[in-house]
Parts: structure tokens; sequence; C-alpha cells
């Protein structure tokens, strides 16, 4: 019962300061924004350059593992001396954390379209160019869109760390809550940012399934 | 159109694929390639449209050395079916087939045109297939549309690498039927890839045989079964000799015509094909003296009528095809 009480105290907090939630959720939001599309204007073009230039690839995806296996604190105590407290900061070490699944996603997807394919649009004389845009990349977006769906819901989480440069978002209310032992605090910045992340993931999935399946949807819609 | 000149093709991990290799391909005529897996047929095809690049010899296209044409000119120019038909999944059934128009700027009106003009070609209704998917076909459908694909820009030469190997027996005999006759309306010259002598013998106006890498024997369907020059070639061509030489024939070349009277009531052509309501045995012109030969069997008669359109147009005796087929 006790739970169910502080869950109450929790939307009571968050009703009670239903302004700060909004700016926070905002920050939140506009975070995730800013480094998803950053990581996506980096990690695509990347992965289309692994995949173009082998010889690349290997330095490329350890590039991209190591940014993985750094701490995200230890990205954001990087960042800081560099870029400064607050907001860029904050986007700098997300950025870094986005960059995984997108860029390996962005290979495998590239890799796994079929060679016959490839070669049956080079036969008909697509340049290079033609085949990654025309081929490749529209055979390759179902997997690099699920790469992004990945990196979207964990830069969800990733998100509330930015509080300690000052980046603001829903972390604000979490860590000072978990400081102050203020338990209906921290629920009302974790629960929202829990429904985001999987709000996000199913509006995704969607989009996912819409551009991944045309022909596997119809067919199923075919045979019924 | 094509021309092979002492051809040696070695790869990187320095496998002969295929040495000096020289035959030609005239215009308007299919040249088959025929022989055992890996022995070159591919490699060969893809020297034509510069997929791969000759180490050795040159090809020429229209009497230019291909090494001299532009290799996105030359292969847009080139219609090219391959072994694994090689369908753009994520596109529709007529953007498949548009490829290549697109590539070379045509107007969309006039590419809405030609894909439902090659649906139709290729029997494939456009209403019903133009907005699938490949996924949605069956291998027989798929084939048609990667021929109709090839075909689009109406291409000089079309190469065709083993495009019905993959279907069933039946549904192979009925493509190369029907190619046979699109071909005689397209007039397109055309290099056909094969692994087996049968279909070389139906499909080729001329026939290259390799052994792993070696041309062995370049010659028309009709000397190679009767001057095959090698015991791999006897091999290859296999037994029934005979029956594959009456294959080769047609009804048409060796009937007596009767002549026709222009008379739609002449009653005589129409009881050559009814009696009394039943059909009794007939041929068509364009049959096989293989099939005429089995409906002799079959029928028990002497001579046969040969009818078209309901119009008896010929004669023709068994004897007849004894004698070629006694003649050797
Ligand atoms: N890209 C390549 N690199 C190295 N060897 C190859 C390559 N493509 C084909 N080969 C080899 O060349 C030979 C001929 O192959 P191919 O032309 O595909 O034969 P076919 O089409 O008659 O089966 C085979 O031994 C094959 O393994
Ligand atoms: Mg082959």
């Amino acid at each position: 019962m006790s739970e169910l009480y502080t869950l109450v105290e929790g939307g009571q907090y968050l009703i009670e300061n239903f302004d700060e939630f909004l700016t926070l959720l905002r920050e939140h939001i506009i975070l995730v924004l800013v480094s998803e599309l950053a990581a996506i204007t980096v990690a695509v073009p990347l992965g289309v350059i692994a995949v173009r230039y082998n010889r690349l690839k290997s330095s490329i995806l350890s590039v991209g593992n190591v940014a993985q296996t750094i701490p995200t604190l230890a990205v954001i105590a990087l960042a800081f001396p560099i870029f400064g407290l607050g907001f860029n900061s904050a986007v700098i070490a997300l950025f870094v954390y986005a960059l995984l699944p997108i860029l390996t996603n962005t290979i495998a997807g590239l890799e796994q379209v079929d060679e016959n394919t490839i070669e049956a649009a080079e036969g008909m004389g697509m340049t290079k160019w033609e085949v990654l845009r025309k081929i490749q990349l529209p055979m390759a977006l179902p997997v690099i869109f699920a790469g992004i769906r990945t990196s979207v819901v964990i830069t969800v989480g990733t998100a509330y760390l930015a509080f300690f440069i000052g980046g603001g978002g829903l972390g604000v209310w979490v860590i000072s809550g978990i400081n102050l032992f203020n338990t209906p605090q921290i629920l009302a910045g974790a629960i929202p940012g829990a429904l985001l992340a999987i709000t996000l993931d199913s509006v995704f999935a969607f989009i996912e399934h819409q551009i991944g399946g045309e022909g596997h949807h119809d067919q199923s819609i075919a045979t019924g | 159109m094509i021309k092979f000149d002492n051809v040696t093709k070695i790869y990187a991990d320095s496998t002969v694929a295929i040495r000096d290799i020289s035959f030609e391909v005239a215009e308007g005529t299919t040249t088959v390639l025929v022989g055992p897996s890996g022995c070159g047929k591919t490699t060969t095809m893809k020297l034509v449209n510069r997929l791969e690049d000759p180490t050795e010899g040159a090809v020429y296209y229209d009497g230019t050395n291909t090494q001299e044409i532009g290799v996105t000119e030359l292969r847009r120019d080139i219609g090219y079916v391959i072994q694994e038909i090689g369908l753009f999944n994520h596109m529709t059934v007529g953007e498949n087939v548009a490829t290549v128009p697109k590539l070379k700027g045509w107007d969309d009106g006039q590419i809405d045109d030609r894909v439902d003009k090659l649906l139709e070609l290729m029997a494939l209704s456009p209403e019903e297939y133009r907005d699938q998917y490949p996924r949605e076909l069956s291998g027989g459908q798929r084939q048609r549309v990667g021929v109709a694909r090839a075909l689009a820009a109406d291409p000089d030469v079309l190469l065709m690498d083993e495009p019905f190997g993959a279907l069933d027996p039946i549904t192979r005999a009925d493509l190369q039927d029907e190619f046979l006759e699109i071909q005689a309306e397209i007039n397109t010259t055309i290099l056909f890839v094969t692994h087996s002598i049968d279909e070389a013998l139906k499909m080729g106006d001329k026939i290259v045989i390799f052994d792993v890498g070696e041309l062995v024997q370049y010659d028309t369907p009709r000397n190679i079964l009767e001057n095959p020059n090698s015991e791999f070639v006897r091999d290859f061509v296999g037994e029934d000799i005979t029956l594959k030489k009456l294959s080769l024939i047609n009804v048409d070349e060796i009937m007596r015509p009767t002549n026709v009277i222009e008379d739609t009531t002449d009653q005589d052509s129409k009881t050559a094909v009814t009696n009394g309501g039943e059909v009794m045995h007939h041929l068509a012109p364009g049959d096989s003296l293989k099939s005429a030969l089995s409906t002799f069997v079959e029928s028990d008669i002497q001579s046969l009528p040969v009818v078209e359109d309901e119009e008896t147009i010929g004669v023709i005796d068994r004897d007849e095809i004894y004698e070629i087929y006694n003649g050797g």
C-alpha cells in the first residue's frame, strides 16, 4: 500500500509543479532530439563510407565501439572542460552514445543487400552513387531505422545524466530527488521518462513497419 | 554485333576463367553459350557489358573495342538478365521494369507506356501486376519481370544468364517457347547462357560449347548434332541424337503444301480437323518433327494433315520423317 501511496504522492508533486515539469520535459526532449539528429547525420554517412571503403570499416567500427564502452559520466566529465557546463556538453555526450547503434545498423543494413541485386543494378548501367542511392540505402532503410529506434530509446535514458553538467531535463528532478531522499520527486521525473521512451519506441516501430514491410505487408493481406 | 577476339580472363586470385576465346554473335541472332557449371559462361557474359574486363584479347561491340566505350553508356544499351534474376524487392514490378528508361531520362508518359507494353509482351497483365512487389510473384513471373526489365529500353543486345535455370521443367518450356516468339518479333541480338544442351539446341542460331575455360565447338545446332568435333561434345550432347535433331526441324520445313483456295466455305479442310465432332490427328506447322513422330506413332496413320487456323495447309508422310531419322 505504501508504494501506491508514494505513487500518488509522485502524481501530486507533478501536478503541483506542472510548469516546471513541462520545462524539464521540453529540455529532455530537445536534448534527445538534437543529439539524435546529430548522431544520424554523422553515423549514416560514416556507415556508408565504412561499407564503401572496406579498409576503413574496422577502424570506424572500433571507434564506435570504444565510444560506447566509455562510461557516460566519463564522457560528460571529458566534455565539460572543453564545451563548458550546460546544454552543449550534454548534447555532445549524448551524441557519442547515440552513434553506435545507428552506425552498426547502417553497416549491417547496407551489407545485407543481396550482392546479385547490386550486380543487376550495376549491369543495368547505374553508377556506384546511383546504386547506393536507389538500391542499397532504400533496401537498408528498415534496418537503419531500427538502429535509430534503439538509439533514441537509449538516449531518453542517458539524457537523465545531463543534469550533472547543467544540461537540464528530467534528470533535474530524479537526481536532486535522490540527493534529498524525495521519492515523489524521483517518481515524478522517472515515470514520464519511461513513458516517453515507450511512446517513442511504439511510434518508431509503427514507422518501421510502414517503410520496412511493403512487400511482406501486401503479401500477408493477399494471402489472408 | 559482339565479337570475342582471343579473349583470356584471369581473376585477381589467378583463377583462369576463360582462355583464348574467339566467337561472334551476328546481329539479330541468338548465340547460346553452353557448358558445365564453372566453365566460364558467366564470366564471358560479364566481359560484354564490362562487369569484368579482359586480361588479354579484346571484346568488340558493334565494331568498337568495349574498352573504348564508357561503361555506363555501354551497360544502358545492353539488356542484362542475371542468373539470380536480381529484382529490386523494394520497388514494384512497374518500377523495376522502368529502371533503365528512367536512367536514360525518358519522360514519364513514355515510360508508363513502355512498361505496360513490356508486361503485356511477357504475358503479365499490367493492371494486375504493375503495382505488385516482386515477393508476391511466383518464380516464373519473377523471371518474366526480369526479362521485361532487361528489354525495357529497347536494347541492341540482350545478355541472358541461365534465365530459365531455376524454373520447373514445364514453366521453363513455356517460357522458352514464348521467348522464341518474342525474339522473332523484336529481333534483338542475344547472347544466351545455359548449362542445358537441350535448351541450347532449342534457343540458339549458333552454339558455343565450353569445356572448363576453353571453347570446344562453335557451330550451328544441326552441325553440333551431326558433326561433334570431339569426345567432349559427343558426351555433352548425350543420347538420342537423332531425336534431338528431329526436334530442331519444324513440320512446315518438310511438308508438302496443299493448294489451299481462299474460300472459307471449303468443307474439305474442316473435315480434316473434325470428324463427327471428334478431333482427328493433325499437326501444326510450328510442331517439331519430334512431336510429329510421336503423333504418327500414336495415330498409326501413314500421312497427316498440317493444319493452321482450322485450314489444312499441307501434308506430311511418316516415311519422310523416317528418312531423316535414318539418314543420320
Ligand atoms: N570474381 C571472381 N574471382 C575469382 N574467381 C572467379 C570469380 N568469378 C568467377 N570465378 C571463377 O571463374 C570460373 C568461371 O566462373 P563462371 O564464369 O561463373 O562460370 P559459369 O558461369 O560457367 O558457372 C570458376 O572457377 C569460378 O570459381
Ligand atoms: Mg554462371
